[in-house]
């Protein structure tokens, strides 16, 4: 029902009071329903307009019809009701004004199920994260990083790491040669570092023990390209020099290390190997990190290990003493160990890689999944 | 190599499983690859390291296991008729060359059988893959497989002039080896001779027209030790690798001329009857010298991290075949002889080595020595990750390509001498890469032929010029861009990539260094799109080039879509340090933005307009950029339209309407002086 205002019988305080709470009553039910901006703007005119509006009407009828003596007390009580009329139409703007903007935003309604705009970010490469990784790994040990050339000398590649001239092991290297080199001494002659090591004795010519450093780089082979070999790839390689170095401290750092790559629960184990530039010199494996080393999974062999349990990782060793010959260091005083492993043999254990090719052709399809 | 578990059997009693067996073999540093076989017809594949000729054999491998399980070893002792007193002489041998030839020991069989082996030799060389040929070539066979020391049978009725020497080759000779090849030969081939010619390649092969044939009677067996280089040099020279050349160029035992001899002589008799003339003819040359080496406990302590027992050293040391003496109030502890089969061990390391391989590694305890140093970056690292971590968020995948190129590529893409292989993988990868773009192109060639359409590639590495007798390597880092610039999708259709991306992206890297001017030209090489490249110089040095592949190029390496590259010097680049920040306060006075449309002649670029506003120095100027460029329509072709946007600022105060009226007339008639004209 809706309101309308009463003619007052009398001007009674009493009956003023009645009047104004039977108004208040009736603008807040009118007010409760009120939803959008033109509902609101229906209601203002309808209390507030200037001349027909309920407010102009209680003046009205009201107050002008008050007799002289209860004037005051009229015009006090009707103020109070402007006051209300205003306070509940004006407060109600905001909200209706907002109902309408809900509405009108929710019409820009997006599915925000459908994919997002990307802005791709560039992916690392597998080999240059895994090798960042092992460098990381040692730095935290304190090894400082050193560089060496692509293209060495016989010198340093081989006959400074302890491989003479016509030596049976050179054979193991499958070298690129560097043409045109004969009218040098073999020493001088130029080839593509088949190692990291080189920079093991740049390091120690230039600087006396203690020496820790990890040399990462980009190493060449005589390999025709397959799924398992590449005439490139990565090494990284470890020194470290100073007195009292043991066989343990090798033992124990690549341990460490291969803990800090591949998992807590990983071990290591060493067995005898050969490498001129080092002596004793071992071989180390990792247990099998896809069957836990116990040598089966899935029911079956694992042919990760061939169910060995083990898989074969690095090499390394104490340094030999011929090889502070050549950089003047006293092999009596000081002692060391050498280490070196193939960064795409670890990355292609880390990540599962099946053709070592992939590594080097920008294949993005490949490269991405490592973004 | 293989090696055959149960003729180990014959020298020592090794009670361990086959599986057993192999693993320790393979934890004292004889690597048992794989297992093949069961029982007796097992077969071990080994993997044996180069210094150790001597366990190349079954024997060597059994004197390991002899230590390992600290078992006796049998002794392997020929035994031989009594020769009778009234044979002919000995054989008479000369060497002429006795630093090659330290040591010629033969022995001589008369009326041998020759005929097919005993079935017991057969079976043992069929299970190390060896075909039987006959009894006495089976036989010297037999003795390398059992004893490691290479052997040869001469049929003695094919030499002449009753002698054998041996020398250098005279240059012409020839000899035609047993594999049927006509060998030329030279001075540096050491051949075992009779008195007219060659009849055997030293310590490689044996001349085929004195072989052992079903007509031989009788026989000359030859046991010899060859200077290592030597044998080496010759398998090279003439691309021999044979199992004798193997173990000569490693070092063979010099004391096993005569037993190994004497096994092969024992073995023909036994299959082929015959009888032995007179004793061996053993012609030692020269001795080789192995000085017994000084150990020291101390020495053992200080490299190995562990005091190790004298008695597991001694015991471990005597099985290998070392004889060791304690030293009484000597300086070092142990006086240790090496045996003659072990040429690897010369010095106290290469003892502590056999200590430790069989004492084995995995017994020491694993430690982290101490260190006090500090950790030293390399000098670049800083920069080197700025610009990994900047093109990685520019969007560019990292890429590692081939170092090598080919001769053309290298004439194509720069002008600098190539560093040629000598032995290099294919035509295609036959210099050292000049320049990182034919690798890239490549890498991007990859992916548009595999429907990759949109790449971005970024490599980081060297390239390499000849300079003089040596090599130089540069480092760079080559970008690579093709297909849209940005992703398609159903909220934005695909943008062609274009060179403003490109330079956008070049402008980011060389945004991080320092530098006081940087310019733009256009001098690019020919294979670059001649109107949409640009070299970027900071201050006076060339830091960059980059742009659209030309055309042809593009063409010719199947580049059906336009691919974009840019080439990053980074040792010039380097020179510059990167960029320092600096706070400025921020500004608390409105700018002021004015406009100004301009034609142009399309040969004023906007580098020129740039430089002459530039040049009137006008200090609340805070920036001058291009707006819009527009061309065609109303404007006369050969000229465009350009608006441009000036905004000035002042630090101490709010610029009034009268000044920078005043300056936007300067910027006019500066504009007009490049024969411009103002639009309405
Ligand atoms: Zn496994």
């Amino acid at each position: 029902m809706t309101y309308t205002v009463p003619k007052l019988k009398d001007f009674s305080a009493e009956t003023l009071d009645k009047r104004v709470a039977e108004l208040v009553a009736a603008l807040e039910a009118e007010v409760n329903t009120v939803a959008s901006e033109a509902e609101w703007k229906v209601l203002r005119d309808r209390w507030m307009a200037r001349k027909t509006g309920i407010l102009s009407q209680i003046n009205e009828a009201w107050l002008k019809a008050a007799p002289a003596k209860a004037k005051p007390e009229v015009g006090r009580k009707v103020n109070e009701a402007r006051l209300l009329i205003e306070h509940h139409i004006v407060g109600k703007r905001e909200w209706a004004a907002k109902g309408t903007l809900r509405d009108l935003m929710l019409g820009e309604r997006l599915d925000i199920t459908l994919p997002g705009i990307r802005r791709p970010l560039g992916a690392e490469h597998p080999i240059i994260k895994t090798m960042n990784e092992i460098v990381s790994v040692f730095r935290n040990l304190g090894y400082s990083v050193e560089e060496g050339p692509e293209i060495e000398t016989d010198y340093y590649n081989f006959e400074a790491l302890n491989f003479p001239p016509n030596h049976p092991a050179r054979d193991t290297q499958d070298t690129l040669f560097i043409a045109n080199q004969e009218s040098k001494p073999l020493r001088d002659r130029l080839l593509l570092r088949t190692h990291t090591s080189p920079v093991q004795i740049r390091t120690m010519e230039k600087m006396k023990p203690p020496v820790r450093v990890v040399c990462p780089g980009k190493v060449h082979r005589n390999d025709a390209p397959d799924a398992t070999h590449s005439p490139i790839f990565h090494q990284v390689e470890g020194l470290a020099v100073d007195t009292n170095i043991t066989f343990c401290d090798l033992k124990g750092t690549l341990d460490h290390a291969m803990k800090a790559l591949f998992g807590s629960s990983v071990k290591t184990r060493f067995y005898p190997s050969y490498f001129p530039f080092t002596e004793p010199s071992a071989d180390v494996q990792i247990s099998c990190i896809f069957c836990g080393g116990t040598g089966y999974r899935d029911g079956g062999r694992c042919p990760n290990c061939k169910a060995s349990g083990w898989i074969e990782l690095l090499g390394c060793g104490m340094v030999d003493p011929n090889v502070y010959g050549f950089v003047d260091y006293d092999a009596r005083k000081v002692s060391g160990f050498a280490f070196g492993m193939g960064v795409e043999r670890i990355a292609i254990l880390k990540y599962g890689v099946d053709d070592i090719q992939l590594f080097f052709n920008g294949d993005v399809r490949f490269l991405e999944q490592f973004g | 190599m293989k090696i055959s578990p149960q003729w180990l059997r014959d020298f020592v009693d090794f009670k361990v499983g086959l599986r057993q067996l192999a693993d320790d073999l393979t934890l004292a540093g004889i690597a048992v690859e794989s297992i093949s076989g069961e029982g007796e017809h097992a077969v071990f594949e080994m993997d044996i390291t180069t210094n150790r000729p001597d366990a190349m054999n079954h024997y060597g491998v059994a004197r390991e296991c002899s230590a390992i399980y600290d078992l006796p070893l049998k002794p392997i002792a020929p035994k031989l008729p009594v020769a009778s007193e009234t044979t002919a002489p000995a054989f008479p041998i000369e060497i002429a060359e006795p630093d090659l030839c330290p040591r010629f020991t033969a022995r001589v069989l008369h009326d041998v059988t020759i005929k097919p082996s005993p079935a017991n030799v057969t079976q043992r060389l069929a299970l190390l893959d060896q075909r039987p040929i006959s009894n006495a070539v089976d036989a010297t066979n037999y003795v390398l497989w059992e004893m490691g020391k290479p052997t040869h049978v001469f049929d003695l009725d094919l030499l002449e002039g009753g002698k054998i020497i041996v020398r250098r080759a005279k240059n012409g000779e020839t000899l035609k080896t047993l594999d049927g090849v006509e060998r030329k030969l030279n001075s540096e081939d050491l051949v075992v001779a009779d008195a007219r010619r060659p009849v055997g390649l030293a310590g490689v092969m044996g001349g085929f027209d004195t072989m052992i044939t079903d007509k031989t009677r009788n026989v000359l067996i030859e046991s010899a030790w060859w200077d290592p280089v030597t044998i080496r040099k010759a398998s090279r020279r003439h691309g021999l690798h044979t199992d004798a050349s193997h173990r000569f160029e490693r070092g063979a035992d010099f004391e096993s001329t005569i037993p190994s001899c004497d096994r092969v002589a024992e073995l023909i008799l036994q299959s082929g009857g015959g009888e032995l003339i007179g004793g061996a003819v053993d012609v030692i040359a020269r001795r080789l010298d192995q000085a017994p080496v000084a150990l020291h406990l101390s020495e053992v302590h200080r490299i190995l991290g562990e005091k190790l027992d004298a008695r597991e050293i001694f015991r471990v040391l005597n099985r290998l075949g070392f004889d060791v003496l304690p030293e009484r109030g000597g300086e070092s502890d142990f006086t240790v002889r090496i045996p003659s089969w072990r040429l690897d061990v010369e010095r106290e390391i290469d003892v502590i080595e056999e200590i430790a391989r069989l004492h084995g590694y995995d017994k020491f305890a694993n430690s982290l020595p101490a260190y006090a140093g500090s950790v030293v970056e390399l000098p670049d690292a800083e920069k080197d990750g700025k610009l990994r971590s900047t093109l990685l968020a520019l969007g560019y995948d990292e890429a590692i390509s081939l170092t090598f190129i080919s001769h053309q590529d290298a004439e194509r893409f720069s002008e600098v001498p190539a560093i040629e292989l000598a032995n290099p993988l294919s035509e295609e990868a036959s210099v050292m890469r000049t320049s990182m773009v034919p690798g890239m192109l490549g890498m991007l060639a990859y992916n548009l032929n595999r429907g990759g359409d949109n790449v971005r590639l970024f490599e980081a590495g060297n390239v390499f010029e000849a300079s003089g007798a040596t090599a130089n390597q540069l480092k760079r880092i080559c970008l690579g861009a093709t297909g849209s610039a940005v992703t398609p999708s159903v909220h934005q259709p695909a943008r062609p990539f274009s060179f403003f991306d490109l330079k956008g992206d070049v402008e980011t890297v060389l945004h991080a260094f320092q530098h006081t001017r940087l310019a733009y030209d256009a001098q690019t090489p020919k294979y670059y799109h001649p109107g949409r490249s640009a070299r970027a110089v900071i201050d006076g040095a060339v830091v960059a080039q980059f742009g659209q592949i030309h055309s042809d190029v593009a063409a010719a390496r199947k580049l059906r879509q336009d691919a974009f590259v840019a080439e990053l010097y980074l040792d010039r680049l380097y020179q510059h340090g990167l960029r320092e920040v600096r706070y400025e306060a921020l500004p608390r006075y409105p700018a002021v933005e004015r406009d100004f449309s301009f034609v142009f002649a399309d040969a004023v670029d906007f580098e020129t307009i740039h430089q002459a506003v530039t040049a009137l120095r006008l200090g609340e100027l805070r920036s001058f950029a291009p707006v819009e460029i527009f061309r065609g329509g109303a404007i006369p072709v050969g000229k465009y339209s350009i608006l441009l946007r000036a905004k000035f600022q002042s630090r101490e105060r709010t610029l009034r309407e009268d000044e920078v009226a005043q300056w936007s007339v300067q910027i006019a008639k500066a504009l007009n002086a490049l024969g411009g004209t103002q639009r309405a």
